[in-house]
């Protein structure tokens, strides 16, 4: 199982980080989805095996699942749901100045691809 | 004593939520703020003193005995610089406030400032690695607001790369949380100084460069600041200060808590050295290279981060003592340059090098303000920026580390020069015949609080030092902080 989820999370970062470097803002807030996604993913994982109550029944404490990373997780989605909710009106306002929702390039960028040009 | 120190978290969030409700007046949201942020100062003032005289605070939430439940630790470390945020915060609301800017006077403005209070204040408290990155989330969704609440045209790509830059490093600070975590089963940082021992060296070490790179990307270190002379210019000047002064600041304080208790070193850290070093120079090189008062100060906050993490990457008492004051003495100072920046950009209409001459003879006051604010930053005596560059330098002696200190005193050249720079341009030279805007006296009188203050620490320097080297031994000295925190459960 575990082995499943590191895989999947793996996955995650990879498509999420790919997305992240596109010009699209949209395809921008999609990558952060993915590895915020990713990262609730291994903090899911840091539990140890599922399948066993979260609580300790007849005073045995063989096998019981750790309930701290799910709280975690909660947590960090809510987080995560919010800031995302924010970048999307951000690129929304960028949609309705702008036209489009590509960010541009950085202008310190352009002039020194500027001077390589002049040369 | 334990109320005290949850009072600096929880002034703010009430304050925040009174003023949310004050919907109609202004002038009730102003006074609520005003009052929040001076009754957080004179708390955080109060437990400098407490802590310093009766031993660190230690709170557990919810009435959970750490490592379960969640505890606030108000150690040396924190109190002293949570005294120095809350300062800064005060003088900044008032400069905000006096500035009568359409950004203060918009709807939510006190309600976001009082947040991103809340969370500088928690992430300086909490002794609880998840709670750190909630309240870096509270901190950090305060400054998105802050910073795009005006934002339009050409300033919209600045600040949606820094909202960009700032989830990303979160995404990877969670999950360095859920490795270290998987790891050791607890997130609570005494529990984990202890804990961490079992981990294999590598895999330990692997995790300690992680959380390094995660609050690196916060508190703007090399190779990971672009994100900061882009993004903070652009906002309203009051804004900038604060985030100038504080919030890499925090990333820097969060880097000292993690390294120092969790993964300490008997030597200094040569590749720390080396960013510090990097940090430095490039940070001061960009800084030359601009022709604008606010982006050569951006480029500053690089330059000066770089010496903080040289003093920890030493590893010894004189070393973080010397990063420590170096925070204190950084949060004031940026923050006041940055103010004196938004005052003649007031004044004179502009902050570009260009377009401004001679505001030493236009406004001597301004003038007057800036030249202690940037000598300081260079490290002249007697500032305060003297008494923590020398610490760092004879901290450095003490063990021998000839290049970082070579290579410190040479960024320091050039922050005079590039200081030197903003002074030619913009405060020397012929009037012109225009008259200058009419700055309010508030902004003026808030600018000079914190000078005044950055005075302060200057000529209380021996007992900042001896305080700071206090906090430093509680630091590194190998399982105080964990006798500290569980001392009463075991």
């Amino acid at each position: 199982m575990t082995i499943v989820l590191a895989v999947t999370a793996g996955f995650l970062f990879a498509a999420g980080t790919y997305l992240l470097l596109q010009k699209l803002l949209s395809r921008i807030i999609v990558g952060l989805g993915l590895i915020a996604h990713a990262a609730n993913l291994i903090l899911l994982g840091s539990g140890g095996e599922p399948g066993a109550p979260p609580v300790i029944e007849d005073g045995t404490v063989a096998a019981y699942s750790d309930p701290l990373e799910q709280a975690l997780v909660l947590t960090a989605i809510v987080i995560t749901f919010g800031i995302t909710a924010f970048l999307l009106a951000l690129a929304y306002r960028s949609w309705t100045e702008q036209g489009s929702d590509e960010v541009e390039d950085d202008v310190e960028d352009l002039r020194i691809a500027g001077l390589g040009r002049d040369r | 004593m334990n109320t005290l120190a949850t009072l600096p978290v929880v002034i703010p969030l009430v304050a925040a939520a009174t003023t949310l409700l004050a919907t109609r007046s202004l002038a009730l949201k102003r006074i609520i703020s005003i009052l929040a942020a001076a009754a957080s100062t004179a708390v955080a003032i109060a437990l400098v003193a407490v802590v310093d005289a009766d031993g660190a605070i230690v709170v557990s939430t919810g009435g959970w005995a750490p490592p379960i439940g969640i505890a606030l630790v108000a150690d040396r470390l924190a109190v002293l610089l949570l005294a120095t945020s809350t300062v800064a915060l005060l003088a900044v609301l008032v400069y905000a406030v006096s500035q009568r800017s359409t950004d203060e006077e918009l709807g939510g403005f006190h309600a976001v400032y009082q947040m991103l209070a809340a969370g500088v204040a928690l992430a300086l408290l909490t002794g609880d690695l998840f709670t750190l990155f909630v309240a870096f989330e509270i901190m950090l969704t305060a400054s998105y607001v802050l910073l795009t609440h005006r934002a339009g045209g050409s300033e919209t790509r600045s600040t949606i790369s820094y909202v960009v830059i700032g989830l990303a490093a979160s995404a990877l600070l969670l999950t360095t949380i859920g490795l270290i975590y998987a790891m050791t089963g607890t997130v609570n940082i005494a529990d984990l100084t202890l804990k961490l021992d079992t981990v294999p060296p590598g895999v330990r070490a692997g995790l300690g460069w992680m959380l390094f790179m995660v609050f690196g990307i916060k508190a703007a270190i090399f190779p990971l600041f672009f994100w900061l002379p882009d993004s903070y210019p652009v906002a309203p000047t009051p804004v900038t200060a604060l985030f100038a002064g504080l919030l890499t600041k925090i990333g820097v304080y969060a880097i000292i808590r993690t390294q120092t208790l969790l993964f300490p070193s008997d030597e200094p850290v040569t590749l720390m050295l080396v960013i510090a070093g990097f940090t430095m120079i490039v940070g001061v090189l960009g800084a030359i290279a601009q022709k604008d008062i606010k982006r050569i100060l951006s480029f500053h906050i690089v330059s000066q981060i770089g010496y903080m993490i040289m003093g920890l990457a030493f590893f010894t008492v004189a070393g973080v003592t010397a990063a420590i004051v170096f925070v204190v003495h950084q949060i004031i100072v940026k923050a006041s340059l940055f103010l004196v920046g938004g005052l003649v950009e007031d004044s004179e209409g502009t902050g570009a090098i260009d377009g401004v001459d001679a505001v030493a003879r236009r406004s001597p006051f301004i003038a007057a303000l800036f030249l202690p604010a940037a000598l300081s930053l260079a490290g002249f005596p007697p500032f305060s920026g003297f008494v923590g560059k020398l610490a760092l330098v004879e901290a450095g002696f003490a063990i021998g580390a000839w290049v970082i200190i070579g290579i410190s005193l040479l960024a320091s050249v050039l922050t005079l020069f590039s200081m030197t720079k903003i002074w030619a341009g913009v405060f020397w030279g012929e009037p012109r015949t225009t008259s200058p805007l009419r700055v309010p006296r508030g902004m003026v009188m808030a600018t000079a609080s914190l000078v005044i203050v950055s005075f302060a620490i200057a000529i209380a320097a021996e007992p900042l030092i001896d305080y700071a080297g206090r906090a430093a031994t509680d630091l590194l000295a190998d399982g105080a902080y964990r006798d500290l925190v569980l001392g009463a459960t075991r």
